[in-house]
């Protein structure tokens, strides 16, 4: 009776200290990992033609066909998000043209705490070229370590579906060709 | 009793995965950086309405932050109007409300709609937390002195001095058409406004 009582505050707190919810005390670091988490398919052909997914269902980053994925967390609600949004626009547009980043780089937005709808007026008001997903529950915003907005995390995908931060910030990262050179730097690309 | 440890366990389990989302299920943004006040989880609602849908709204004349007052009354027969009552400036979920309306100003204006934004802080007070938000296109009242006149007349004045996070649409003939009394720490969905917006053509 009293092992049972040990074996289950044992179990109890393993399994607190290694649950996601509760582990999320802050962003992921450089050099770390993601947490576990899956977004749902766009529904948009080209947006999945972006992403490189064809199946359906739901998808983790590292699904994402590319070599670095830049994650912005946002919020429809976020002065600094709408204020940055041409700028992210602009980062799109620089990645693309470039011959070492197009298809290579790609972008995803997290609406934090925002519905579809309030996603979908975000990226008609800014006609963001990238796709964006909804978090209405704040679900994806707590694993992602609470963190302000904007913020933006840029994973390297390697063999296997293995993946690292290369690049975890708050705020914009200003000059677009200067963050696409620090991008390609840290992820070896260049 | 090894069932009454596993019993114990999944709930308390329960309790604690489920806890960091009730407490923390808002962001913030960058705009307000480290002036933002912690609140914590409030009650979701503290006060008893004193209108109801179908009524003639109670009028009312209120200082603008822009400078000059604005009243109820002006948009009569005008304008339908949304009046956003939020808690107070610089708290969590109110600083990324407005923001919000503040990019959908077409949405209203296709539906004949004006904005009105009202807490219970001085001029002052909101002048500073509002040009965190951008030029706002809609105007910001004080409902500071006497202190929640207004918002004690629709019944949404806190006991705490704050108001609520309400939501109330007026048609053109000056009657209630819509009244959303949000849970305090939760934003409204912008969609719900939107959709009571186009019953009103």
């Amino acid at each position: 009776m009293k092992r049972g009582f040990w074996l289950s505050l044992l179990v109890l707190s393993t399994l607190l200290l290694s649950s996601p919810a509760i582990m999320a005390a802050g962003p992921p670091p450089v050099g770390g990992t993601l947490p576990d988490f899956t977004l749902p398919l766009p529904e948009g052909s080209a947006e999945r033609d972006y992403l490189g997914l064809s199946s359906r269902g739901n998808f983790t980053v590292p699904d994402i066909k590319a070599k670095v994925v830049l994650i912005e967390i946002f919020s429809m609600y976020c002065p600094f998000c709408q204020k940055d949004a041409p700028n992210m626009n602009a980062f799109y547009e620089a990645v693309e043209k470039n011959p070492n980043s197009k298809g290579k780089i790609k972008i995803i937005g997290v609406g934090a705490g925002n519905s579809a709808y309030e996603v979908n007026v975000f990226r008609q008001r800014y006609t963001v070229p990238f796709p964006l997903f909804p978090d209405p529950d704040f679900t994806l915003h707590n694993l992602l370590g609470e963190t302000r907005t904007p913020y933006f995390i840029a994973v390297q995908i390697g063999e296997n579906k293995s993946h690292r931060v290369i690049y975890s910030k708050l705020g914009s990262f200003g000059d677009v060709n200067a963050f696409l050179e620090t991008i390609l730097k840290a992820s070896a690309m260049k | 009793m090894r069932k009454i440890f596993v019993f114990g366990f999944l709930l308390v389990f329960a309790a604690v995965s489920f806890f960091p989302q009730v407490t923390q299920a808002q962001t913030k943004s960058e705009a307000f950086k480290d002036n933002i006040y912690e609140t914590g989880t409030l009650k979701p609602r503290d006060s008893v309405l004193k209108v109801k849908v179908g009524q003639k709204a109670p009028n009312f004349t209120l200082p603008a932050v822009a400078g000059g007052k604005v009243a109820l009354s002006q948009f009569h027969r005008k304008k339908n109007v949304v009046i956003s009552f939020v808690p107070a400036a610089w708290t969590p979920v109110c600083s990324d409300q407005w923001p919000g309306y503040n990019i959908v100003k077409d949405i209203f204006d296709a539906h004949d709609t004006m904005l009105l934004g009202i807490t219970v802080d001085n001029i002052p007070t909101l002048f500073a937390w509002t040009n965190q938000m951008g030029q706002l296109w809609f105007p910001i009242l004080s409902d500071f002195y006497p202190h929640g006149k207004v918002a004690q007349k629709y019944g949404v004045l806190r006991s705490d001095g704050t108001a609520e996070r309400a939501l109330f649409i007026i048609d053109k003939k000056g009657v209630i058409r819509y009244i959303d009394v949000h849970d305090i720490n939760k934003r409204p969905p912008l969609e719900n406004l939107v959709r009571e917006l186009e019953k009103l053509k």
